[in-house]
């Protein structure tokens, strides 16, 4: 048994759906941590929601590090137990250097609210141990800065070190422009750190996991992180 | 002491700044206007007790660096207001 920590930041809005998402996908308990804890004993992984933190002032994420259940998901992270972000989650674990790079305004300027295709990148990650690579998912975007941006030399080391874990791709898997919805650069949508137990991506996986919201692709996601904590 | 510091946080010059550039694009639009190009920053005044301007400015420099700028995307300049 795992027993899964659903972070909820103020101005959090994703929590109870990845909360249900990982009852009703994995079976596994899972409990909803308010920021303000210091301790995160107990739990053997933990998911960082979707939403506007601290309502995205300063940058989205930017005041979240400074949260005190942050120090508990750092070290959460050293012992190589899952850490996982959706969206802002990702937004957040980026402001806190638990994962590399930054998000920009989307190219369009617009919030971008629609189904988008990931092609599986890599699969040494709590969001895809176990898929294939090269197979796509689908399930909905929905932010306004999602616009993946690193420094050459930091996008070097992710590409070459197998952490871009998924890519915005089109419905034949391609890796276009097109398909691109707010300009990431090499098309990302999602990452991992380089030891591989920490990963986010922007789609949200908790919005597609049941035929009633539209799709189900989501539920690989849910159950490859149930996956990584049985080791 | 307290003194009244100015902090810039601007997008690094290698980073596309898509707000800026819809905002160019606007004042083009505008036959009578002209800018050859435009960045958009934030601009923070913080109030700052310390005992000499010198102080200030490294304490706004600590700030800025730990919260007010995202080193990925971002640098900053300070500049202690003296009035």
């Amino acid at each position: 048994m795992a027993r899964f920590a659903v972070l909820v930041f103020p101005g959090t809005n994703c929590e109870g759906d990845v909360l249900h998402a990982i009852r009703t996908v994995t079976g596994q308990p899972a409990d909803l941590v308010w920021h303000k804890e210091g301790s995160l004993d107990g739990f053997d992984a933990a998911v960082v929601p979707g939403g506007f933190a601290h309502g995205d002032y300063l940058r989205a994420g930017g005041l979240a590090r400074f949260s005190p259940v942050m120090d508990p998901l750092a070290r959460m992270a050293e012992s190589g137990r899952a850490v996982v972000g959706i969206c802002n989650g990702f937004q957040i674990l980026q402001e806190a250097g638990l994962l590399p790079g930054a998000m920009l305004r989307n190219r369009s300027l617009s919030y971008v609210c629609r189904d988008v295709r990931l092609r599986v990148e890599a699969n040494s990650s709590p969001l895809t141990l176990g898929l294939p690579r090269g197979s796509t998912l689908r399930m909905p975007v929905g932010h306004a800065e999602g616009n993946f941006r690193a420094d050459d030399d930091v996008l070097e080391n992710l590409e070459s070190g197998g952490q871009v874990i998924f890519r915005y791709c089109g419905e034949d898997g391609a890796i276009t422009d097109e398909a691109n919805p707010n300009g990431s650069r090499n098309n990302i949508a999602g990452v991992r750190n380089r030891r591989g137990n920490v990963a986010a991506l922007m789609p949200h996986p908790d919005r597609a996991y049941e035929e009633a919201l539209g799709g189900v692709d989501g539920q690989r996601l849910f159950e490859s992180l149930h996956r990584f904590t049985e080791g | 002491m307290k003194f009244r510091v100015r902090v810039l946080v601007r997008l690094r010059p290698s980073v596309y700044d898509p707000q800026g550039e819809a905002i160019r694009r606007a004042i083009a639009a505008d036959p009578r206007l002209n800018a050859e190009s435009v960045r958009q920053g934030k601009m923070f005044d913080l109030e700052v007790k310390a005992q000499s301007p010198s102080e200030a400015k490294r304490r706004a420099e600590a700030i800025a660096e730990k919260v007010l700028a995202n080193p990925v995307l971002e640098d900053f300049s300070v500049q202690v207001l003296l009035d």
